[in-house]
């Protein structure tokens, strides 16, 4: 940008480092986790000491991304209503993806598919804290019955897959969309973003009536 | 223990074939329910042969010493006290351990390269200094057999004394039975003899006598001749019809490697889409509005 662009404040301070401590946390346990699904995939317990400290952490990185997940959630439930605009926002689907952005609903802070991200990562961790501690060993895995065990282990599986999948759509989308990755960085993005993405929540902010 | 590192047939978490040039011949342990008189001399040696002491436990008023399998005890005596008859007791005593499973869940669980090793003469055998400890083989296996250490939380079990077997011995528990109920041989020979033994037995009444080889994990190298062969839970729960569960087939069968492949997918799509359409972008005239 050649001219010095307005700028509008989309994360605050504590909400950013929030966002990347999650961030690491979860990278951290998915190339854990990936590293005892899949034999292609096991060269990843090198980055956490080999096989047995892979093992160890892997659950202990959990609980902690758990916690700062929900914390960041919370912060987050309140913009992540699904709305009417919100639905014929996702009507257009198929041309927001060809970059055909004319004349699109006004959202507010979050489109649908950040919304459906939301809501599908509160399941998917939720049930990957409950079967993961199913599945610690050597603390927690001895007291169920081995049914149990087999459930927990398969639904862990599937949760952290389908939480995978969506975290790296999530990252694709804000490489995609230009000018995101610094609401994430730095906080800010500027004011034509706010406006073209999420106008709605533009015009809140404008008015100073939201944030 | 490698001592067999030529004869290996299936090698846990590994997706190329195992060092598989040479084919020894596949064994089995026969262990006659109807011969066992409980002296425990099968454990003893198992302790002495392995070098395992576990902790003196206390006792529970019954027989069961120790009550459970654990890291130290690979092998264990399980008492069973049934009236398949009215009024005739029965002192049912099994041997319990690993069975070495044709199609061993255990090694289908593991996740880590190597850790658990199939024999091409069917014994299944942990290296322990690959195993991380993870419990996956407890998940796998249909028999409640492997055992963590408290200590260095990696996973035990028999290993068929595949180091004796290697060299030309059979188990310690085989050498030391005093009876003769344990024997050792090619699977072949093993299963003929538990047919003489079946026909001796069903002439002495027992008409429900016949091996516990179960099909449903491809068979054992652990094959029991028993007195109620159509009630195998008769004998301390041992399972009717073993298998793989299908929770355990499902996660470790088709979900590995199409979820691999789904997320390879999606990081395929997400590039590809970028590529072919390039950024999204605020259009120049929004951007000089404000
Ligand atoms: C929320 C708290 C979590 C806990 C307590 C937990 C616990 C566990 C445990 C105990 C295991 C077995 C291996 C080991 O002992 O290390 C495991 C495996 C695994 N975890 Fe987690 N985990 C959690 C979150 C996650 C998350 C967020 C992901 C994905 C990003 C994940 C992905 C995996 C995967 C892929 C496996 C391997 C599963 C398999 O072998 O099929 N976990 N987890
Ligand atoms: S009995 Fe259990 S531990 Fe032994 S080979 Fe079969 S699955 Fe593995
Ligand atoms: S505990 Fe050890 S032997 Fe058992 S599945 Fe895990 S790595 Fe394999």
């Amino acid at each position: 940008m050649s001219h010095s662009a307005k700028l509008v404040t989309r994360y605050t301070a504590p909400e950013r480092v929030n966002h990347w401590f999650v961030t690491i946390t979860f990278v951290m346990l998915a190339f854990s986790g990936l590293a005892l699904f899949h034999p292609a995939f096991f060269f990843l317990t090198n980055l956490f000491g080999g096989g047995p400290w892979t093992r160890i952490l892997h659950p202990f990185i959990g609980v902690v991304m758990f916690v700062s997940f929900m914390a960041f959630a919370l912060r987050m439930l309140k913009y992540n209503h699904i709305t009417p605009a919100d639905k014929q926002w996702l009507a257009r689907l198929p041309d927001i993806v060809r970059n055909h952005d004319d004349n699109l609903p006004e959202i507010g802070k979050y489109n649908i598919g950040q919304k459906y991200l939301f809501w599908t990562l509160i399941i998917t961790i939720v049930l990957l804290l409950i079967s993961g501690i199913v599945i610690w060993q050597p603390y927690f895995a001895p007291k169920f019955s081995i049914d149990m065990v087999r459930l927990a282990v398969l639904v862990h599986a599937f949760a952290a897959f389908v939480a995978i999948a969506s975290i790296m759509v999530h990252v694709s989308a804000a490489i995609w969309v230009k000018g995101s990755v610094r609401a994430m960085t730095r906080g800010t993005v500027t004011a034509a973003w706010a406006r073209h993405h999420h106008g709605q929540w533009y015009k809140e902010i404008a008015k100073g009536s939201g944030k | 223990m490698s001592m067999q590192s030529l004869d290996i047939q299936r090698r846990s978490a590994t997706t190329t074939p195992s060092p598989d040039a040479r084919q020894t011949l596949e064994v089995a342990k026969l262990i006659d329910v109807s011969k066992c008189i409980g002296c425990k001399a099968c454990q003893s040696a198992c302790m002495e042969w392995n070098d395992l002491r576990d902790e003196v436990g206390s006792n529970a008023g019954i027989y069961d010493n120790p009550r459970d399998l654990s890291d130290q005890s690979w092998t264990v005596m399980r008492f069973s006290e049934v009236e398949v008859q009215q009024g005739k007791l029965e002192w049912l005593i099994r041997k319990d351990g690993c069975m070495h499973c044709a199609d061993p869940g255990c090694l289908k669980a593991c996740p880590s390269p190597g850790a658990i090793v199939q024999y091409s003469n069917g014994i299944v055998d942990f290296h322990e200094e690959n195993c991380i400890g993870c419990g996956y083989c407890i998940t796998g296996c249909p028999f409640n057999v492997p055992r963590i250490s408290q200590k260095d939380n990696k996973a035990y079990k028999c290993t068929l004394c595949s180091d004796r077997v290697a060299v030309g011995q059979e188990p310690a528990c085989v050498k030391t039975c005093p009876t003769g109920a344990i024997v050792f041989g090619s699977k072949e020979d093993m299963i003929d003899h538990a047919q003489e033994r079946i026909a001796d037995l069903k002439e002495r009444g027992y008409d429900n006598a016949g091996l516990y080889d179960p099909q449903g994990v491809g068979g054992t190298h652990v094959m029991y001749v028993l007195q109620h062969a159509d009630q195998p839970e008769l004998y301390h729960g041992l399972p009717k019809d073993p298998h793989i569960s299908p929770m355990v087939g499902l996660w470790k069968g088709i979900a590995k490697p199409l979820m691999s492949f789904g997320l390879g997918l999606v990081a395929l799509a997400g590039f590809f889409h970028y590529i072919k359409v390039g950024p999204k972008e605020v259009p120049e005239d929004e951007e000089t509005e404000s």
